[in-house]
């Protein structure tokens, strides 16, 4: 073992109760931040999957970005045209097999067509909006787990009744439906459906579960009067981070707006960035804050050991030598205290990973966290890296110290 | 001939302030191999000051101070560290240990440093100067486990544990009783009897200083006959 380090660790051996005070303070700060991120990670991860899960990755439908071009823009170079209005009947995605087939032929994963209509749901004489999609029970189960989130039901019964209907269980609940009731559906395009309830689906996310009812394409082609209509495909990838590109080449190919779970959710993504800045930078406070007691430490010890750091300079140490001595003690508390955080930080994970909760968004019974290594790795860079940083300069100090005005000080 | 271990040419120091103090003044001093050197003086006549010139702690305001014939005052701090660990060995009044280690740690810790013995070796060279001082049952003490005379003579042995060219002690038996005291001269004594190394001690017993080789008496700062 290098001098150096013999006589960086024989300081720290010889003040325990302050090394101990220094290497708590780290292993506090390391052990929070990897609790932290593990919740804030966690519930961002989960919150994602629900999302992920609960839709399509990818939804192709019959709109375009922008308008149609109009014949005026074709004739004249300039044009202004004001109050465009879009023909309330939707055109639907023309050659929905086609596209369907050729889609399937590069992307991996699966797809699934559906029809959209606004509707109204009349039961025991109110009237509740609802959002109904029309879907292929077959191939509806490869491209979103509505079939794995039923209450009751599956979605296979959806086959079972002529009109059958499926309702989340916020709208079942709200209109105080039960399966095998029969409800009214009055569609936007004014058809009057009398439908059958053969199933309650959960999907986790309230938004959806409060207004959504799910029946056969054909229901939806009957509710929005257009026989043959199917105005969205729903693709679900392979991967579901890919989505944002495979969706750009469809809406290439196809000409049709395709958008991503990413871009639908572009404003929840950009605040779980900003919650990330957030959290990183409370969490690089608090191992800040730790490495203000290594600084306290380091600095007690290099005034206490004034008269060491003369002897050792008078006998030939270099400056580089001493300042590392003291670099080192540094370095030491950050390492020992974040290993001891790494425990620390699991522990407490574990216990905030085992709180139940009722969320009235989400109804993970317990709180999420997510366990990565790489919170434990940053934690440690960061809490060594200040300790580091804070006992760089007493130590910088302590080796500028000029042997002789101490000698003279004390002979 | 051979340059001298050390040598002083007019060197000063003066210690800048509202009155600047001058400590050592012109004072041409020349140490060889094979001697023994006293520098005595009343109580504030600068002896201290002109040994820490001559053993590279302090560097002259004007004037020069050669070491085997390089002149010292104008290298850099690293590099006059470095003439300290192998050349200079030193020994002050206060025994000035390491207060967690052992005597022989302490002893070894300038040959870790300078490392040009094995690890092995640097343990049986500690071994030998503990015996060699009478200090082979407290290898293992630590300096507040000691007597006084032991501290000194733990600090004699670090001091010679690079087996420097010159010693400087400064006043080495002023904390001791007359049998420590004479103990540690003959110690002294016996480096320089091989003609290869030098003493410089610092010393008020005029008693002791009689049987060093040479005397330099200081007053104010400089050399007075
Ligand atoms: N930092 C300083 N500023 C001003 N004067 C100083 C300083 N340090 C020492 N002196 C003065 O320098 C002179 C020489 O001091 P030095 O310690 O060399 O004397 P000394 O001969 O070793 O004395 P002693 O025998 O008491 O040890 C003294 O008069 C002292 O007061
Ligand atoms: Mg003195």
């Amino acid at each position: 073992m290098s001098f150096v380090l013999d006589i960086a660790l024989t300081h720290l051996r010889s003040r325990v109760r302050q090394t101990v005070v220094g290497v708590l303070g780290v292993a506090t700060g390391v052990g929070f931040s990897i609790m932290m991120a593990a919740l804030m990670e966690g519930s961002q991860a989960d919150f994602i999957r629900q999302l992920v899960d609960s839709l399509p990755h990818i939804s192709v439908t019959d709109e375009t970005r922008n308008p149609p071009r109009q014949p005026a823009e074709t004739r004249y170079d300039v044009v202004q045209i004001d109050g465009l209005r879009t023909p309330v009947v939707r055109p639907g995605i023309k050659n929905p097999m086609a596209i369907m087939a050729s889609i399937e032929s590069w992307v991996p994963g699966a797809i699934a067509p559906s029809v959209q209509a606004k509707a109204v749901i009349r039961y025991a004489g109110r009237d509740t909006a609802t959002s109904f999609t029309g879907l292929d029970p077959k191939r509806e189960q490869k491209v979103s787990k509505l079939a794995t989130q039923m209450r009751q039901g599956s979605l296979d019964a959806l086959y079972k009744a002529t009109n059958a209907l499926i309702l989340g269980d916020g709208l079942a609940k709200k209109i105080g439906a039960r399966v095998g009731n029969t409800v009214t559906i009055v569609s936007g395009a004014g058809r009057t459906l009398d439908c059958t309830i053969v199933g309650i689906a959960h999907t986790g996310v309230a938004q959806i579960d409060d207004v959504s009812s799910y029946g056969l394409i054909k229901t939806g082609q009957i509710l929005a009067s257009q026989i043959g209509l199917v105005n969205e495909l729903r693709i679900r990838v392979a991967d579901a981070l890919q989505a944002r590109t495979v969706a750009t080449r469809i809406e290439a190919e196809t000409g049709y707006k395709s958008v991503s779970w990413q871009e639908a959710h572009e404003d929840l993504l950009s605040a779980f960035e900003v919650r990330n800045i957030i959290m990183y930078t409370v969490v690089g406070a608090i191992l800040l804050v730790a490495s203000f007691g290594t600084f306290n430490i380091v600095s007690t010890i290099t005034h206490e050991k004034a008269r060491d750091i003369a002897i050792m300079k008078s006998l030939g140490f270099r400056a580089k030598s001493v300042r590392r001595i003291f670099v080192i003690e540094a370095a030491a508390i950050g390492l020992i205290g974040a290993l001891i955080g790494w425990g620390l930080g699991y522990v407490l994970t574990r216990a905030m990973g085992s709180i139940e909760i009722k969320s009235p968004f989400m109804d993970s019974s317990t709180i999420p966290v997510l366990y990565s290594p790489l919170h434990y790795a940053l934690a440690t860079v960061v809490a060594v890296a200040s300790s580091l940083f804070a006992g760089y300069f007493p130590a910088r100090k302590a080796a500028a110290v000029e042997p002789v005005d101490i000698i003279r000080g004390a002979s | 001939m051979r340059a001298p271990l050390i040598e002083t040419r007019n060197a000063t120091r003066i210690i800048a302030g509202d009155v600047p103090a001058t400590l050592v003044a012109d004072v041409d001093v020349s140490v060889s191999a094979g001697e023994f050197i006293a520098i005595i003086g009343p109580s504030g006549s600068g002896k201290s000051s002109l040994l820490y010139l001559l053993g590279l702690l302090d560097r002259p305001t004007s004037g020069e101070v050669y070491l085997e014939g390089v002149a010292t005052s104008a290298l850099d701090d690293d590099s006059r560290a470095d003439m300290r660990l192998a050349t200079l060995g030193f020994v002050f009044q206060f025994h000035f240990l390491l207060p967690e280690f052992s005597a022989r740690e302490n002893i070894i810790l300038p040959m870790r440093a300078l490392r040009r013995l094995s690890e092995k070796a640097q343990v049986a060279r500690a071994d030998m100067l503990l015996e060699q001082l009478g200090l082979k049952d407290h290898a293992h003490k630590r300096p507040d486990q000691m007597s006084g005379g032991q501290r000194q003579r733990v600090a004699i042995a670090r001091a010679l544990a690079n087996d420097p060219k010159v010693v400087l002690a400064d006043e080495p038996t002023g904390n001791l009783d007359t049998h420590s005291g004479e103990r540690v001269l003959e110690i002294l004594n016996d480096l320089v009897s091989s003609g290869q190394r030098a003493v410089v001690m610092v010393t008020h017993d005029l008693a002791l200083a009689a049987r060093a080789d040479r005397q330099i008496r200081i007053v104010d700062g400089r050399i007075a006959i």
